[in-house]
């Protein structure tokens, strides 16, 4: 699964590294001693000068060797000169048969990835090889990267050589090179484990493990468990540590420093981690400050590389079909021009994605194929804008109500809700594995009637839709029993005629609403899947799971037609873009990413969280991301420039729910301590600067003023809040399971 | 910290003698010492990443607790078969032993009779799972209704109380408070003193405590109605709990002011007479108060006139009545108290008032307690009244304490000695006996002979009766002349000058609309006074509309609601 991941990432990784090293002046040195244990030999063969090649010949080796092809591996050995490492290699015969699974399981999926993004140019079939040889390596050669050695019992002085050097440089610099110690820490860690220096490993831990960062916690809790070079193939979390090089942002003059006091030392065990597992991502100008490194630092991975979020996102609303209102509705005029009755409606809502002329930021009206609207669609639109009509304005001086539907006799067991957009049905996921549907309005949910019923019915009477429905059948609530595991996501379909529910059984199951049957079943994750969230144009949707996959299904599909493969932990929570074009993952990694639907690229990746991201939302404008988190922060972002613009504060447990109100002048949050708060995302938004510098280095001064932007805080007796939901005319509702204790 | 807690996450493994004891119970007779730290490790290992999988379903579960259930899902993931059986909720029935120096956790599996489950009936089906809606907030305001949460947290309620001068945040001020959709402006008024409020039972230096409206209102028809002209009023009033009370007594206390104690006391008796009353509840506030009644230093403005020892008469008895009618095994209130009565006669520097206090209250405690408590004190009580007596001249004060001390040990002890001794009543004897005091006890013990052979009736003592022949409780702001025998007048005139009724403005540094409020101050000096003002008539309906008494408990708050609302029907 690791394997996969890094696919796309390693051409990346190439692609960059190699401008970084050229323009470093000293890279003749750096790059001599990043490759020093792996070969002493001079590369020729290839044309490829750079160390990274080595590695990927090894790989096609392995690669070759593991097809039967010996030929071409005696052949390309000769070439490459590589009998020296043959029997580095055969030390990791041990890992193989994890290797082997692992690797098989990437190549299925990957061939999958392959025939989706069959459309892009990059995949060709050399680099897929490439690719795939890569991935066979990451269980054993990576780990073999680790063979290299020195003193087990200089490790400690050289940390904390290290750490006096940092402690002792001016204070500009001492916050960013701090950021190393983590990194650093859990390699040498490593290292020493992997070379079965168990005490040494232990000792080392004891001593420098009370250092890192608070928000590092967990990670090094399912370190310091590790003690035994077998754990070591088991663990995905540190085969992640170790396949994806570990990104710090650093100015020109803390690295220079760095690199000085390095080489003065000779102090080579350090900077080969630096060189080998590290990716520096250096800048000029000022160094940052503690709190903005904070600000952005506690992921999995390190912070996101600047590169990544260069990509342009589209993150403007598709222009609103036109409908015809009818003649016969008796709030509009008897005007009969077609829009005529929108265009006054859309300057009332001030909702610029309506009008007329096409949002510059907005994607392609058919970048993606989107589906046709039917005429129910259209009669839903129109009621819509009916109701729009109607909203209440929020703002500070203007605070929602907040209606709440606590679930009783739940008994800890109510796992999901998701209400229609509008506000008429409710659904809930429990644990016991059924889903739940209620009618939150006086109308009755009733059954089609069967196949010999409907024979019967007049099919030209004007009142066909009603004569279907059975009404015997007729009920507040219906029950949709089929997974075999706890319903961990729902999520209505826009036109509310199905129903989408994942669960721990690996699998997404799509309901129809009408027979209140399950029509198909989606099996692909193998693992729970966590989230689901259906497009806002229907007929696509995401899911995400253990796996460490999202996935783009269609309803039509049985198989998913993208998968979005590049957190290196759990997705715990998809959400569609309101143009449908993209897609956010939040994830266990601590990190969100942003997914093109199209290309199936990640096009935005927002670190900073420090713990799990459990809720995510957009603006209805789609410029902006809110994402919260077991830390009990919101964190916003501006999608645009990919930049954290607002850290909200405020709620003492895991933030489960996120929404913004229909103009987006509020966002609610509610979490498990029992609260929904309020916050004024307008303010938000506004006080931040984005100006030239600030947007190309990324490097923000975040506002501490979570206290102004609070407007509210509303505490229910001992339900915690697992979502909340804006109606049409901007009520919120929430809800979530109340719990006895 | 945080930090020294995974440290000592890091070091946990599994004991060596559990995979022993394991390796037993699946047939492993002997393992080696090396095998058990290699497997040991290897479990630890392997249990704390199932616990980590486990973890992210009670995550994604959207608990807080860990169930079994999620352990089992953990264990799937990895492909292993999931632990059956374990649906326990609530415990995990693991049983202990110990013997032959191993400790063991088994799991008990009884024989089950299945007979037995099929004849059982049925448990209940427990309910559906149902929707319920409410509203959280109504234009940003959250409403009271019993779905919300009471308007202010615990936790600030107890930063309230302990800091009570800390400015409360405007923001915080609107969230806290509640107030009803189409209150307006009146309301606004509530909130902020609602947010605001404050326990009283706590006395400490220089701090301000200010009253709600709802107190406020209370307070006043409390003490209107006690200290007023109308009896039933009276009745009607004290058949209500008070939990000012103890405020009431520590503010008179601090004022000396004799006449309002009294009345209190009457109040506590009022309260313990009535047979609906539930005061095991608040006893702690009462008792403090009654005791300090007893054995206070300075009950009034001049100790050296006021019948202060009336008071304390009074105190005592209501004391022992409490102790015969709540003293029980847990609350231990009869044992407790004897202790502090007696830890304070046995201290040489106590006052003679407080002394009186002490003796008084233990010996309304019962023949018992005199007997073993106070008569083997009397020699020495005795000589310390001659020392006062005989001596030279000490001031007037300790003369009369003295005084009344050698009375009241007389009387005490005159009928517990008569019934307690064998009858030649001899004067000599008594002198060597009880010292100083021998000879007038002597008198006093023929006399009560006497009188026990010629009445052969006893006193009930615990229903109080005013008409006992003892020093009755009387009012007497000008000294000792009332006479002893005579009922105290059911009508008390109080001056209406009295400090506590002081129609002074409120301290102009409170921030909150000063109309609406008593201030109470409290000093270090140990004074304290009373401000009131006048209450608008519709702030006064408005607050008992939507009362909130974020300082005190649910129940009380209850009764203090039914309370408020008896009273404003009083009033109408």
């Amino acid at each position: 699964m690791a394997a996969v991941q890094d696919g796309p990432m390693e051409l990346d990784t190439e692609k960059e590294t190699k401008p970084e090293i050229l323009s470093d002046g000293t890279s003749k040195l750096s790059g001599n001693a990043a490759s020093g244990t792996l070969s002493s030999s001079p590369l020729t063969a290839g044309g490829a000068p750079k160390q990274e090649d080595q590695q990927t010949l090894i790989a096609v080796l392995q690669f070759l060797r593991r097809n039967k092809l010996s030929e071409s591996v005696e052949i390309l050995r000769r070439e490459a000169g590589l009998e020296d490492q043959e029997d580095s290699q055969t030390l990791d015969g041990s890992g193989g048969g994890k290797g082997d699974r692992d690797g098989g399981e990437a190549n299925s999926l990957l061939s999958r990835v392959s025939i989706t993004s069959a459309a892009a140019p990059q995949s060709t079939l050399t680099p897929i090889t490439v690719k795939r040889a890569n991935e066979q390596l990451d269980v054993s050669v990576v780990l073999s990267a680790y063979s290299q050695q020195g003193d087990p019992s200089l490790y400690q002085v050289y940390y904390s050589g290290l750490k006096n050097f940092i402690e002792s440089v001016l204070d500009c610099h001492r916050a960013e090179l701090s950021q190393l110690f983590y990194p650093l820490f859990v390699h040498m860690y490593l290292e020493l484990v992997y070379n079965n220096h168990e005490n040494e490993a232990k000792a080392f831990f004891e001593k420098f493990g009370g250092d890192q960062e608070c928000y590092y916690q967990d990670d090094l809790r399912v370190l310091c468990g590790l003690t035994k070079k077998e754990h070591l193939k088991g663990n995905e979390v540190l085969l992640d540590f170790r396949t994806s090089r570990f990104v710090l942002r650093i100015s020109r003059d803390s690295y220079q420093l760095l690199k000085r006091h390095l080489q003065e030392r000779h102090n080579n065990q350090i900077w080969n981690i630096i060189q080998e597992h590290l990716y520096i991502d250096i800048f000029d100008g000022m160094p940052r400050s503690k709190s903005q490194i904070d600000s952005m630092s506690g992921s999995f991975a390190g912070e996101a590389r600047r590169e990544v979020n260069k990509v342009k996102v589209f993150h403007g609303l598709l222009k609103e079909p036109e409908i015809e209102v009818p003649l016969d509705d008796e709030e509009d005029e008897a005007e009969n021009e077609e829009g005529k009755p929108k265009k006054k409606k859309t300057k009332k809502d001030s909702m610029g994605s309506k009008s007329k002329k096409q949002d510059p930021n907005a994607p392609q009206q058919n970048r993606i194929p989107l589906p046709e609207l039917k005429d129910s669609d259209k009669l839903d639109k129109i009621m819509y804008m009916k109701e729009s009509t109607k909203r209440i304005r929020l703002g500070p001086e203007n605070l929602p109500s907040i209606c709440f539907y606590s679930f009783l006799n739940a008994y800890q067991g109510l796992t999901a809700v998701d209400f229609t957009d509008d506000s008429s049905l409710l659904a809930g996921g429990f644990a016991d594995s059924t889903v739940r549907i209620w009618s939150v309005t006086p109308k009755k949910l009733r059954k089609v009637k069967s196949a010999g019923e409907l024979n019967l019915i007049d099919k030209e009477s004007d009142d066909v839709l009603e004569r279907i429905m059975d009404e015997k059948t007729a009920s507040e609530s219906k029950i949709l029993c089929g997974h075999s595991g706890p319903v961990y996501s729902v999520s209505f379909s826009p036109d509310r005629n199905y129903l989408l529910s994942s669960s721990e059984d690996g699998t997404v199951r799509l309901w129809s609403l009408q027979t209140f049957t399950c029509l198909v079943g989606y099996k692909g994750h193998n693992y729970p899947v966590w989230d689901t969230h259906f497009s806002p144009f229907g007929y696509y949707f995401v899911s995400g799971g253990h796996d460490r996959v999202a996935r783009l299904w269609a309803t039509d599909h049985y198989q998913p037609l993208r998968i979005f493969a590049g957190h290196l932990a759990d997705v715990t929570c998809t959400r569609f873009h309101p143009n449908s074009n993209y897609v956010a993952t939040g994830s266990t990694d601590r990190t969100i990413r942003l997914w093109d639907v199209l290309n199936g690229n990640c096009v935005r990746i927002f670190t900073g969280h420090k713990g799990p991201v459990h809720s995510l939302a957009f603006s209805p404008n789609g410029k902006f991301l809110a994402s919260g988190s077991t830390d009990g922060r919101v964190l916003l972002w501006d999608i645009g420039h990919g930049l954290m613009i607002g850290e909200l504060k405020g709620h003492t447990d895991t933030i489960y729910a996120l929404k913004f109100s229909r103009d987006g002048e509020i966002l609610a949050s509610g979490s498990m301590d029992n609260t929904v708060r309020l916050w004024d995302s307008t303010k938000a938004f506004d006080d931040v600067e984005t100006d030239d510098f600030t947007a190309a280095t990324g490097h923000i001064h975040l506002p501490d003023n979570s206290q102004e932007l609070l407007l509210g805080t509303y505490h229910s007796k001992s339900t915690p809040v697992t979502h909340l939901h804006f109606t049409r005319r901007n009520l919120l509702l929430a809800a979530g399971g109340y719990s006895s204790q | 910290m945080a930090e020294e807690r995974r440290q000592k996450l890091c070091s946990v493994i599994l004991p060596t003698e559990s995979m022993k004891a394991m390796a037993e119970s699946v047939g492993v007779g002997s393992l080696q010492e090396d095998s058990c730290l290699a497997l040991s490790e290897e479990v630890s290992y392997r249990i704390k990443e199932i616990a980590q999988d486990a973890l992210k379903f009670m995550h994604h579960g959207k608990r807080r607790k860990l169930t079994t259930g999620d352990i089992d899902h953990a264990l799937k993931l990895k492909n292993v078969e999931p632990l059956y059986g374990f649906q326990s909720q609530e415990f995990i029935p693991f049983r202990f032993a110990s013997g032959g120096g191993r400790e063991l956790h088994f799991y008990e599996e009884k024989e089950v009779d299945l007979s037995d489950i099929i004849n059982t009936p049925l448990p209940r089906v427990p309910l559906d799972v149902s929707l319920k809606a409410h509203w959280l907030s109504i234009d940003g305001v959250q409403p009271a209704i019993p779905e919300n949460p009471p308007p202010v947290p615990k936790e600030q309620q107890k930063t309230d109380s302990t800091e009570p001068l800390k400015a409360v945040k405007p923001g915080q001020e609107e969230e806290g408070s509640i107030q009803t959709k189409g209150q307006g402006a009146s309301s606004a008024e509530v909130k902020g003193s609602s947010a605001k409020m404050v326990p009283l039972m706590r006395m400490k230096p220089r701090s301000t405590h200010e009253l709600s409206v709802e107190q406020q209102l209370y307070y006043k028809e409390i003490t209107e109605a006690c200290v007023g002209s109308c009896e039933a009023k009276r009745a009607v009033c004290v058949c209500n709990k008070c939990y000012l009370f103890l405020f009431q007594v520590r503010v008179n206390v601090v004022q000396n002011n004799l006449a309002l104690l009294i009345y209190l006391m009457r109040m506590v008796k009022a309260l313990m007479d009535n047979p609906t009353l539930y005061l095991e509840k608040y006893l702690h506030e009462l008792i403090p108060a009654v005791v300090t009644c007893i054995v206070s230093k300075q009950l009034c403005l001049r100790p050296d006139v006021d019948n202060h020892w009336a008071l304390r008469d009074f105190a005592a008895r209501l004391m022992a009545q409490s102790c015969k009618t709540f003293s029980t095994t847990t609350n231990n209130i009869q044992s407790r108290i004897t202790k502090t009565f007696t830890k304070a006669l046995l201290d040489d520097k106590t006052q003679w008032t407080t002394r009186y206090g002490c003796i008084a209250g233990l010996a309304e405690l019962g023949h018992d307690v005199i007997k073993t408590l106070i008569i083997p004190r009397l020699s020495v009580e005795g000589a310390r009244i001659k020392a006062v007596m005989d001596g030279p001249v000490v001031s007037n004060i300790d003369k009369i304490g003295a005084d009344h001390v050698q009375s009241l040990l007389l009387k005490h002890c005159a009928s517990v000695v008569a019934k307690t001794r064998p009858l030649p009543d001899m004067v000599d004897q008594y002198k060597v006996d009880y010292g100083y005091l021998g000879t007038m006890l002597c008198s006093h013990v023929v006399k009560a002979r006497a009188q026990a052979a010629f009445q052969a009736q006893t006193v009930n003592r615990t229903t109080l009766t005013i008409t006992q022949p003892r020093p009755t409780l009387s009012v007497s702001q000008s000294g000792l002349s009332t006479s002893s025998g005579s009922r105290a007048p059911s009508i008390i005139k109080v001056p209406s000058s009295l400090t506590l009724m002081s129609t002074r403005p409120g301290t102009p540094t409170q921030p909150s609309p000063p109309a609406t409020k008593y201030i109470v101050m409290a000093t270090s000096a140990g004074a304290a006074s009373t401000h009131y003002l006048p209450t608008a008539p519709t702030a006064i309906l408005h607050s008992a509309a939507d009362y909130t008494y974020p300082a005190m408990r649910v129940k009380r708050k209850k009764s203090l609601t039914t309370m408020v609302e008896d009273l404003l029907c009083n009033r109408s």
